[in-house]
């Protein structure tokens, strides 16, 4: 292509994201917009699908039928939110198989939050209200995300995490109103989940390269301090509501700034996490390869029956 | 091999298919099967076409000024093209 023609298509492209229109799929898109596409919508497909393990693990241990039909339901969309994901990153010309790939073989990140473990019932209501809370809250404004696709996944996503939410809201209210060891079980998860879910927005924007072009390009909307804060801000009344103190002594409102002021994140844990050594990073990746080696036998099957039906 | 497929969905009676996404899948009824797992958990639809995303044949948007253009220079196709006094009624 020459240097004239490309000049003239990146001018189209600019111009479309100035008039806030969206860029669909065969449109011509700059190499570092789509690079910086599948980059994103894979790593969001990848959070969805190893997000299932951690609250998986208590499906076979709810503690009644009720628990047991939602937590089956809530994993069931995390699965789907995946595929959602999986099917937009496909429309940018990569292939889904790769992708998986691209995850076992931990080439591609995913949110840091899913390598912390789950250790009693009450994680799955406290994963609910502050994990998927902090994802409704990073989710909303990509509705809007300049990438048609993505933005359109998203809305079918976010429609869904309402459900998680409340499902797990409700769950630490019903515990809240059970036994003192109920309700210490529900603090406890709460002080484990907290930092972690602050984390989920990312490092702070002094230490965020690549979002002054995110937003130029309006891929993302809203810097990460300023989700993070607006999140912080919703969950304060939410923790009084329900009777648990979350775990920052800094915590308190700030009159002059109109919101809430809090405590220093550990930014090493962050990064340690993100760099493989959580808690759980090893155990995650091993088990979604376990499962993506265990099923080869179902894809060959189907691939096999396919064939001998087309044949006949 | 499984195949891309692309799916459309009737939200309900009265309304056209509507495009929801893709999925992969190694024949026409699995397609269906995993469609109706995947883009109808919560009554989203009442009827469900799925079909290989390499049997759709589409405009490419590099050509689309010229190839929308017999349209665009045609407002006699319009109703709003054409003056008819106020005071004639139901038009």
């Amino acid at each position: 292509m020459t240097a004239v023609a490309e000049e003239s298509l990146e001018r189209h492209f600019e111009h479309t994201i100035e008039r806030d229109q969206r860029i669909e799929p065969r449109d011509w898109m700059p190499d570092a917009y789509r690079a910086t596409m599948v980059r994103q919508i894979a790593q969001h497909a990848h959070s969805e699908i190893i997000g299932m393990q951690p609250e998986g693990d208590w499906i076979t241990r709810a503690p009644s039928l009720r628990r047991k039909a939602i937590l089956l339901a809530k994993v069931q969309d995390e699965a789907g939110h995946g595929l959602y994901l999986y099917s937009a990153t496909e429309t940018l010309g990569v292939d889904r198989a790769d992708l998986t790939t691209r995850l076992i073989e931990r080439r591609q990140k995913y949110s840091s939050i899913f390598n912390y473990p789950t250790l009693s019932y009450a994680d799955v209501g406290v994963i609910g209200w502050l994990v998927d809370g902090a994802a409704i809250c990073n989710q909303v404004p990509l509705c809007r995300s300049s990438y048609g696709p993505y933005a359109r996944a998203m809305i079918r996503i976010c429609k869904e995490e309402s459900f998680h939410q409340r499902q797990g809201y409700e769950l630490l209210l019903t515990m809240m109103r059970g036994t003192d060891a109920q309700r210490a079980m529900v603090q406890d998860a709460v002080d484990r989940w907290w930092w972690p879910s602050l984390m989920m927005f990312g490092p702070p924007d002094a230490d965020s390269p690549n979002t002054a072009q995110s937003m130029a390009w309006k891929i993302k909307r809203h810097t990460n301090d300023e989700l993070r804060q607006r999140f912080v801000d919703m969950t304060v009344p939410q923790a009084e509501a329900l009777g648990v103190t979350l775990p920052d002594p800094d915590l308190r409102w700030n009159p002059d700034r109109g919101h809430y002021d809090f405590g220093p994140i550990d930014w090493d844990e962050f990064k340690r996490v993100l760099r493989g050594d959580g808690p759980c990073n090893a155990e995650r990746v091993a088990r979604r390869r376990r499962a993506h080696e265990e099923g080869a036998w179902v894809r060959e099957a189907a691939a096999a029956h396919a064939a001998k039906r087309r044949d006949s | 091999m499984s195949d891309l497929y692309e799916v459309f969905v009737r939200g309900k009676r009265g309304l056209n298919h509507v495009h929801v996404g893709s999925l992969h899948a190694p024949d026409d009824e699995m397609a269906l099967r995993n469609a109706r797992d995947l883009y109808t958990r919560r009554n989203e639809g009442v009827s469900i076409w799925v079909v290989k995303a390499s049997h759709i044949a589409a405009s490419s948007p590099d050509e689309k000024d010229p190839f929308f253009a017999p349209s665009a220079d045609k407002v006699y196709r319009h109703p709003t093209f054409y003056d008819i006094p106020d005071d004639v009624p139901h038009m």
